[in-house]
């Protein structure tokens, strides 16, 4: 069972224009940070970087219908946009990129955009692929044990659908009916391995039918569409209905990291193609075409939040790096201060 | 203190776990109705319901990273791998999940879960039922891995591992599951993880071993006293991570003779890092040269008797003999 989506109009999603102009800036935050990020990266202030631009739009729709404090998010290296909308700061991310003491995800530990935060729900993650897709079931399981309310979101690419974890994690949620959705961001290459070479079929959500649970193919570059499965999904999770499977079709305009060089496996030609459907100028227009806001608006929106992003380098630059003295810290909880 | 079997105290240090507190899960293959291959969990299902005794699909590493998933969420959860030949799936979900939660959150996640594994030879289980994983664990820091010997270490430890906020790797000789019995007290006595335990007291040489072997020793130590006066003083290390180090050296540096005995395959084995620690730090109160008898390095434990019993026992009293030698060096 797997059902294409394309709507796009907010009328029917109970989102005002207060969500859509908020859903608006912090995709565009998404963008700048990935941008400005890139530009540490090239003066030698931030050794990696995981560039996010393309997904802006499937990550803010999908991460709209949690509810921070209750939800609990599973997200891949990839997800600025998902962690955003959790609670994550400008500020807390470039912590992370220049792996402050402060770093909320590990101290400066992992790599960048390995996120993680226990007061915002966000679960810690490694770069193994797919191993947090069962630890996502295990949470939905502990959950609906609880009776509690919440639902769990785990986002991952294609290629991570090839692992055994993604398998092992989706069948055993579905066997108990967990309160989990998974989100798979399709941008069709795994670093430079085309779908083509990773799965024999054209939809990762077709094989939402080998676990009998729903699957939908939805746009990864119309926010709306991408919000309401979503939103359905979340319902249905809440309702004991079990998990969903949702792919986004969407495209990652920029390297797999700031140390790959996709030139040597995607034409200019697509790349530049791919960029006429970027997700954030078809939110704008949207929102300018349908009267809810205007260009000279969505300028100021720019211009605020290149400051913001411009002001968070600032402060996490200034932050302390790590005491190497507490390296060893942190092995076992007996070793905690 | 009730006279059981290991199997019996695990089962028994299980069922009260769980009667004790409902965050404890169980989540394994067979677990449920069958109560496990080897009946740990034999009416666990029927007492304390499918939610918390999870027949899980066959999938190791699903098993642990679900146990992840409820460990993260506020669950105790008890994973069981019906045979520790199966773990491998799992390795890295205990490798790189489970024992860097905590480390690369700086202390902000934390997995409290136990992983148990029948484990160890001699019960004709051949290449795929016999083997002993421990060093590929116990290299692991963020993992603590225990194995006891005795029907109260069991139940002492498994109480620990529970309560553990970390993970734990519990392993369980298959072999001193029915043959060895031995006193359980019958309100929980916590042993802690990291402590070894004195089970023979001697002063003519030390023996270091766990797991079955550390019974061969204990059998051969008994003759050697009672056939030719050697006091050999026997160490159960019962934790091989964290090691207790401190009470294999004062053994040592009263014995001034060392050995370490383990069924694993020899080369780079548990022993090894015992071994090392001695001569580090203990050298120059040793009188000979440190004794290492590992399991024969061949891929695994071969089925047919004769091959099984080469690899357990390659001489006959191989275990005694190097006692007496080494008492007598």
């Amino acid at each position: 069972m797997s059902a294409q989506v394309t709507e796009t109009a907010h009328g029917s999603l109970g989102l005002g224009v207060d969500d859509l102009l908020a859903m608006h800036r912090t995709m565009l935050t998404a963008r700048l940070i990935d941008e400005a990020a890139l530009r540490q990266n090239r003066m030698g202030r931030a050794p990696f970087v995981v560039p996010v631009s393309g997904h802006e739009g499937c990550q803010i729709g999908t991460a709209w219908p949690m509810r921070p404090g209750i939800d609990i998010w599973v997200p891949y290296y990839r997800d600025l946009g998902v962690v955003l909308v959790a609670g994550m700061t400008p500020e807390q991310i470039f912590l992370g990129l220049f792996s402050k003491a402060s770093d909320p995800t590990s101290g400066g530990r992992q790599m960048p955009s390995h996120w993680s935060s226990r007061g915002l729900g966000i679960v810690s993650h490694s770069s193994p692929i797919s191993t947090q897709v069962p630890h996502a079931a295990g949470i939905a399981y502990a959950m609906k044990y609880r009776n509690e309310d919440g639902v769990v979101a785990s986002w991952f690419g294609e290629g991570a659908t090839s692992e055994g974890d993604w398998h092992e994690g989706l069948n055993i949620a579905s066997i108990h009916r967990l309160p989990v959705v998974f989100i798979c961001e399709n941008n069709e290459y795994a670093i430079s391995v085309p779908q083509s070479k990773q799965m024999a079929v054209a939809d990762v959500a077709s094989r939402a039918e080998g676990y009998g649970i729903p699957g939908f193919v939805v746009d990864g570059n119309d926010v709306l569409a991408c919000f309401r499965v979503m939103k359905e999904a979340h319902d249905r999770a809440r309702a004991g209905e079990g998990p969903t499977l949702i792919e986004c079709k969407t495209y990652r305009f920029l390297p797999h990291t700031s140390d790959d060089d996709d030139k040597s496996y995607r034409s200019r030609e697509e790349v530049e193609e791919r960029r006429h459907h970027d997700p954030i100028e078809r939110f704008a227009t949207y929102l300018v075409d349908g009267g809810i806001t205007d260009r000279a608006a969505l300028q100021t929106v720019h211009d605020e939040v290149k400051t913001q992003v411009e002001s968070a380098i600032k402060a996490a630059w200034d932050a302390p790096d790590p005491d190497p003295a507490t390296a060893t810290r942190h092995v076992f909880a007996e070793d905690d201060p | 203190m009730t006279e059981k079997n290991l199997v019996t105290a695990i089962h028994d240090t299980l069922h009260d776990e769980m009667a004790a507190d409902d965050r404890v899960m169980l989540i394994g293959q067979d677990v449920g109705a069958r109560g496990g291959v080897f009946k740990v969990s034999e009416g666990f299902m029927a007492e304390f319901g499918e939610q918390r005794v999870i027949d899980a699909p066959l999938a190791e590493s699903g098993i642990v990273g679900v146990a992840i998933g409820m460990a993260l969420h506020g669950l105790l959860p008890v994973a069981e791998i019906e045979f520790a030949d199966f773990i491998h799936p799992a390795f890295d979900q205990i490798l790189s999940e489970a024992s860097r939660m905590r480390y690369r959150t700086n202390g902000d996640w934390g997995c409290p879960m136990v992983i148990r594994a029948p484990c160890g030879g001699g019960i004709h289980g051949a290449l795929y039922h016999s083997q002993s994983i421990e060093a590929f664990y116990a290299h692991i820091p963020g993992v603590k891995v225990v194995m006891p010997s005795t029907p109260a270490d069991a139940a002492g430890l498994l109480h620990t591992a529970i309560a553990d906020p970390d993970p734990v790797l519990f392993l369980e000789h298959k072999k001193c599951y029915r043959l060895i019995k031995g006193d359980v007290p019958d309100v929980p006595q916590p042993t802690p993880i990291g402590q070894a335990d004195v089970k023979r007291e001697g002063t003519d040489l030390t023996v270091v071993s766990y797991g079955y072997e550390l019974h061969r020793c204990l059998d051969a130590a008994a003759r050697l006293e009672q056939d030719e006066g050697i006091h050999a003083e026997v160490v159960d290390v019962r934790s091989l991570a964290p090691l207790d180090t401190e009470t294999i050296l004062v053994s040592v540096r009263k014995t001034a003779r060392a050995m370490v005995v383990y069924e694993d395959n020899r080369t780079y084995g548990a022993g090894a890092e015992i071994a090392a620690t001695i001569a580090e730090r203990a050298m120059f109160d040793l009188d000979a040269p440190i004794v290492r008898i590992g399991g024969p390095d061949i891929p695994a434990m071969p089925f047919a008797g004769a091959l099984e019993h080469y690899y357990m026992e390659p001489e006959p009293d191989h275990i005694l003999v190097a006692m007496r030698d080494l008492a007598h060096f």
